[in-house]
């Protein structure tokens, strides 16, 4: 019997090939192809004007709301993955605190929901 | 030799950079010609020809595209940080690769036969995200910034849906490993008894991979291409590359979780088990096809009204009657390991 870390090697072999192949091709190209640079060319597009400020601006606070929604129900389901698999030996007790706890989880979404937070008019 | 190959440490990693080898090569083939049949697809739908000059029944165009991009020229803005703008498209392309590793195209042939697989595929498939939010950033262009906040928001709303449908399926299962995952399905393909969750994943793939009718990311008649926007090259290659790798590995995954893997159908054997792998994933690749060239774009609001107040309460609903009926009927799965 192997160590179980030996499983995990080959992710490690696909890891460095998907580098060398990625690295290889935009290397590949930079030195195949010919490279002449100038100041319009290099200039963010849009729309023919000059780009005339800093893209990085303030956004959609809605954005925001998604993340932490997501983080939210992530978690859930990263907690869930676990109590999927040892259903067998947890049984009905398993079964019921999981329901308690996505009950308390849908309380959180009805109200989510009520508050307008999934609304993208 | 094969006692160099198998016992010697030196021997181990040259035959698992092979095993590798002889996965990614074929996988980049595919993507390939995966770009000729969508142009041939929707030509047809389109009653056009398509691409037919560049060989015979233009089947060396994806070759040809390839060199046309390797002779173009790297175009790095001047705002642009540097390094993250290069390695954005190398993250994409590389995430897409990487969760090949576990992807069992037959009966134990999963080259890192991982424990935690599905749980593996799904940290990997999140990990996507970054890759385009990095573009975004790196390039310092509105557009590409717009693109990439609509796109890591699509992608992370649908990737809570697919999360509840994968752990009905893993309650079928009881167990995360992949192999075990389509073994599960010997006696019946899955997509039978979990239907609707069948439906819910696969539309989430395609709203996953940015596909049609979800495309809004990279919507060419609004934000021109979205977050690639400032890419040329060989890097806007990689793009591409990564979203058609990004297809074929959401196939695959229906195909293990819902489609019976390498099992044929009706219990046939007819043909070996990679060959039934490569259909179904054919199959599905086919349908991501048929629905770019049937359904118009969708708009952001119906999108995320889909996702979050239409799959995401479903799938949950779902996920706690599978368990319930899986309890009340004594069929809970019992994978001793």
């Amino acid at each position: 019997m192997q160590p179980v870390i030996v499983h995990y090697l080959p992710i490690l072999a696909f890891l460095v090939l998907a580098g060398v192949i990625g690295g290889a091709l935009v290397g590949g190209s930079l030195i195949a192809a010919r490279q002449k640079p100038y100041a319009e060319k290099l200039s963010a597009y849009e729309c023919g004007f000059e780009p005339f400020d800093d893209a990085r601006r303030r956004f959609d606070v809605r954005y925001y709301l998604v993340a932490i929604l997501f983080i939210i129900f992530d978690l859930e389901v990263a907690f869930l993955f676990p109590w999927a698999v040892s259903l067998w030996s947890i049984g009905l007790f398993g079964f019921l605190s999981m329901v308690g706890f996505l009950a308390v989880l849908t309380v959180g979404f009805i109200y989510e929901w009520r508050k307008g937070a999934l609304e993208w008019e | 030799m094969a006692d160099f190959f198998l016992h010697t440490i030196v021997g181990l990693i040259i035959l698992t950079f092979l095993k590798a080898l002889a996965l990614i090569v074929p996988l980049l083939i595919l993507v390939a010609y995966l770009t000729y049949a969508e142009r041939k697809v929707l030509a047809a739908v389109q009653l056009r020809k398509g691409p037919n000059v560049v060989g015979w029944f233009g089947l060396l165009q994806p070759f040809a595209d390839a060199l046309k991009m390797i002779f173009k020229e790297t175009i790095i803005p001047a705002g642009a940080n540097r390094v993250l703008f290069v390695l954005a498209p190398m993250i994409t392309f590389g995430l897409a690769i990487l969760a090949w590793a576990v992807i069992p195209v037959n009966d134990g042939w999963g080259i890192a036969d991982i424990n935690v697989g599905i749980l593996y595929l799904f940290a990997i498939s999140s990990l996507g995200v970054y890759g385009i939010i990095i573009a975004g950033w790196a390039s310092n262009s509105k557009y590409a910034f717009l693109g990439a906040l609509r796109s890591a928001a699509q992608m992370v709303s649908y990737e809570v849906s697919m999360g509840f449908v994968m752990v009905s399926v893993l309650l079928c299962v009881g167990s995360l490993n992949l192999n075990d995952i389509v073994l599960a399905q010997r006696n019946i393909w899955f997509f039978i008894p979990l239907f609707p969750m069948f439906i819910v994943f696969f539309v989430s793939t395609l709203a996953e991979t940015n596909r049609s009718p979800f495309d809004l990311p990279e919507g060419e008649s609004e934000i021109v291409a979205g977050f690639f926007v400032e890419y040329s090259a060989m890097a806007f290659a990689l793009f591409y590359l990564g979203e058609y790798a990004n297809m074929i590995l959401m196939s695959a995954l229906t195909t293990i979780l819902f489609l019976g893997g390498w099992l044929g159908p009706f219990g046939w054997t007819w043909l070996p088990g990679p060959i039934w792998f490569i259909l179904k994933i054919l199959f599905c690749l086919f349908v991501f096809l048929w629905v770019r060239a049937t359904f118009p774009r969708y708009r952001y609001d119906q999108l995320m009204r889909l996702g979050w107040k239409v799959f995401l309460p479903a799938s949950l609903g779902w996920l706690v009657l599978t368990a319930g009926v899986l309890l009340a009927t004594g069929w809970v799965p019992h994978v001793s390991s």
